[in-house]
């Protein structure tokens, strides 16, 4: 089924009748007006679609997103594209907590900031936060990347694994077994392609690089103090 | 001065305080100063449903013929809101354990066994493989708080989903896959560098709480379009509040696991000392069930330790619905066998005790990915004696529900047993055998 410029109003429809219209479409563009907070809108997609809400969402947003491009015109609640595999997401607004939890792959940008816990055991997503990032964010982060324009809050990276996290302001504190790397050129023209895809306009060299110090990688008695 | 040395002597005598094991234990914390890590479920000694007797048939009860009056077994999971709820021929499901923990062979011996009888099976942290998913008819597909592998196409792959926010090893305690089993393939599949040890999330990173909890379930709901029954599995930990709090976050199915349940890796503390057994808590979930005029609308599964049709019987006659296997599951495929003590010997350990499953040595090529141990496992084999041990413990749950005069296995009721011992009369709240006191009622 195609459906294009296609207008929901969730004052009128119902989520899940939206829902399914979303799962059903192979391709096209859609507005959603009145969100009002929903949860688990516009959540599995898994098509190359357009999506752009009108206003403020609640949990889960575009979560497990696949393939489609989400634009929330306004701030998403918890878990704002959980577990994303593909595809995008702009939040022009500020975003609630565990932001891209466990994402696998895509792009979640957020123009405002984000809280506590964003990318979460992240897996693979990039995340480019304007604004600044919580505590904890980037906890048990796998694979991926999470680039803060602002600041960072306590703990940034705690028990990371391999995901890269760059911040251009100012860091509270790291996490366990995370440590500042070197920023080097080839780091610095990767970190400039991923800004452009994000529409950010910001000096790649402004930044810090951190990861994980892999000291915590495998159980060592003499490191029982970080645990 | 008197000699006694041709006197009697006492024998030497053991502490049941300081007994051979806690001996071993306190000399081997002392020579490397880490804890001891195993698999399995709780060896201690507990009340279990082997403290409960069924009554039979009698003057007031009518037995039904063996083998010539029919007694049903399926059961449906996921009546509740599940569009495409689980129809299963018998009450017993085999549990979640993952693939990385288990080789790909044990895996598709457990779908094989579990789809020869017409059941379940269930994947663990790691996410879903190919061949578990072809093999398996019914495939529960676990979300995990590491959500390792985690994708939607696999949750719309699934059959169900089982939301775990615990188990019953570890009330509270996250998973655990150390270095040497993190082959190319589970390190994949995980997102992880080779060899690292994988220690999962004891909670999940984006929601907390049962409202959260709520919201979560709806998500799920949403993107399978409300075709997948959904399950929460808890650790026997708070039963009564657990179950009624997933009932309230809207579960189709609710699992309870106790504390006999088995795990890949954890600490041994933990295993021992965290959580209640199985018996218990069946009572207080059920007790929760009928509180909330929910017992049969949610479906509730019981684990841990689960053995023979007795248990199974037992399980369904205080309220549950369907069981699920793990520990024996792993025995009839062939774990712990006494035809490899030879090289149980060598590992130190001797068959039947063997639980050092985190190291990947197992000779029965059941709990490792080295691919050389692995092959051990004839997954057609293992999976023919899966289906062979699900059928006699069908059998033996029909033999017991006939003798109650039941001509379906849902219709056992608690009215049926009786306990042999104090403690189990006030866990299951059945009378003590020969009275009619029940410890706290009467």
């Amino acid at each position: 089924m195609t459906i294009s410029n296609t207008t929901f109003d969730l004052e009128a429809l119902s989520l899940r009748g939206i829902n399914s219209a979303l799962h059903a479409a192979e391709e096209g563009a859609f507005t959603v007006l009145n969100p009002g907070g929903a949860h688990a809108l516009a959540c599995g997609l898994n098509a190359p679609l357009e999506v752009t809400i009108k206003g403020h969402t609640g949990y889960y947003c575009a979560g497990m997103n696949k393939h489609a491009a989400v634009t929330i015109e306004g701030n998403v609640g918890t878990g704002c594209g959980e577990n994303i595999m593909s595809g995008t997401i702009r939040v022009k607004g500020d975003a609630s907590q565990s932001l891209g939890a466990t994402g696998h792959g895509g792009l979640i940008v957020v123009e405002g900031s984000a809280s506590a816990r964003a990318g979460i055991s992240m897996k693979g997503v990039d995340i480019v936060v304007k604004g600044d990032v919580g505590h904890m964010s980037a906890f048990m982060a796998q694979a991926g990347r999470l680039v803060v324009l602002g600041d960072a809050g306590a703990d940034l990276g705690d028990s990371i694994y391999e995901a890269e996290l760059f911040v251009r302001g100012k860091v509270a504190s790291l996490g366990a077994d995370c440590e500042e790397k070197p920023l080097g050129d080839a780091d610095k023209a990767a970190l400039g392609a991923l800004l452009e895809q994000a529409g950010i306009d910001a000096d790649p060299a402004a930044f810090k690089r951190y990861g994980s110090a892999r000291k915590l990688y495998n159980f060592n008695i003499d490191h029982m103090d970080s645990y | 001065m008197a000699d006694y040395s041709d006197s009697p002597r006492t024998v030497p005598r053991k502490s049941a305080t300081f007994d051979d094991y806690t001996l071993s234990e306190i000399r081997r914390a002392a020579a490397t100063g880490i804890y001891d890590i195993r698999g399995g479920g709780t060896k201690r000694h507990l009340p279990t449903f082997d403290d409960l007797v069924f009554l039979g048939a009698s003057m007031s009860r009518y037995p039904l013929e063996g083998y010539r009056e029919r007694c049903d077994t399926d059961v449906v999971l996921g009546t509740r809101f599940a569009k495409k709820p689980l129809h299963l021929k018998i009450p017993i499901t085999i549990a979640g354990m993952s693939f990385g923990s288990l080789s790909a062979n044990a895996k598709e011996a457990l779908g094989r066994g579990a789809s020869a009888m017409g059941t379940s099976t269930t994947t663990g942290d790691g996410g879903m493989t190919d061949e578990e998913r072809e093999h398996s008819s019914l495939l529960v597909y676990q979300y995990l708080p590491s959500r390792y592998g985690m994708n939607p196409d696999d949750l719309r792959r699934a059959d169900a989903i089982e939301v775990v926010v615990g188990q019953g090893a570890k009330p509270g305690g996250g998973g655990m896959l150390l270095g040497q089993k993190i082959s190319p393939r589970v390190a994949h599949m995980r997102t992880l560098p080779e060899g690292v040890d994988q220690r999962s999330a004891c909670r999940h990173p984006d929601w907390t709480g049962p409202d959260d909890l709520e919201i979560k379930i709806h998500e799920l709901r949403e993107i399978t379009d409300w075709e997948k029954p959904i399950y929460v599995k808890v650790g026997a930990a708070r039963p009564y509040y657990d179950t009624a709090l997933a009932v309230k976050s809207g579960a189709d199915v609710v699992v309870v696991d106790g504390m006999q349940g088995g795990t890949a890796a954890t600490q041994e503390v933990f295993i021992e000392h965290v959580g209640i057994p199985t018996l218990p808590a069946v009572r207080e979930a059920v007790r929760a069930l009928r509180e909330l005029d929910m017992h049969r609308t949610v479906q509730l599964v019981v684990s841990g330790g689960i053995r023979s049709g007795a248990d199974v019987a037992k399980a369904l006659a205080m309220g549950a619905d369907a069981v699920s296997i793990g520990t024996a599951a792993l025995v009839a495929l062939g774990d712990n066998d006494p035809a490899l003590e030879e090289e149980y010997q060598k590992l130190g350990t001797t068959a039947g005790c063997y639980d050092d499953w985190h190291e990947g040595l197992d000779p029965a090529g059941i709990t490792t990915t080295e691919p050389e141990l692995e092959k051990r496992l004839d997954p057609v084999k293992a999976g023919r004696r899966l289906r062979n041990y699900l059928s006699v413990m069908t059998m033996e749950l029909q033999t017991l529900a006939r003798a109650n005069g039941k001509s379906h296995v849902k219709n056992l009721e608690p009215e049926d047993l009786a306990a042999l011992t104090v403690e189990a009369a006030a866990m299951a709240q059945v009378p003590l055998a020969g009275t009619n006191w029940v410890p706290g009622q009467n």
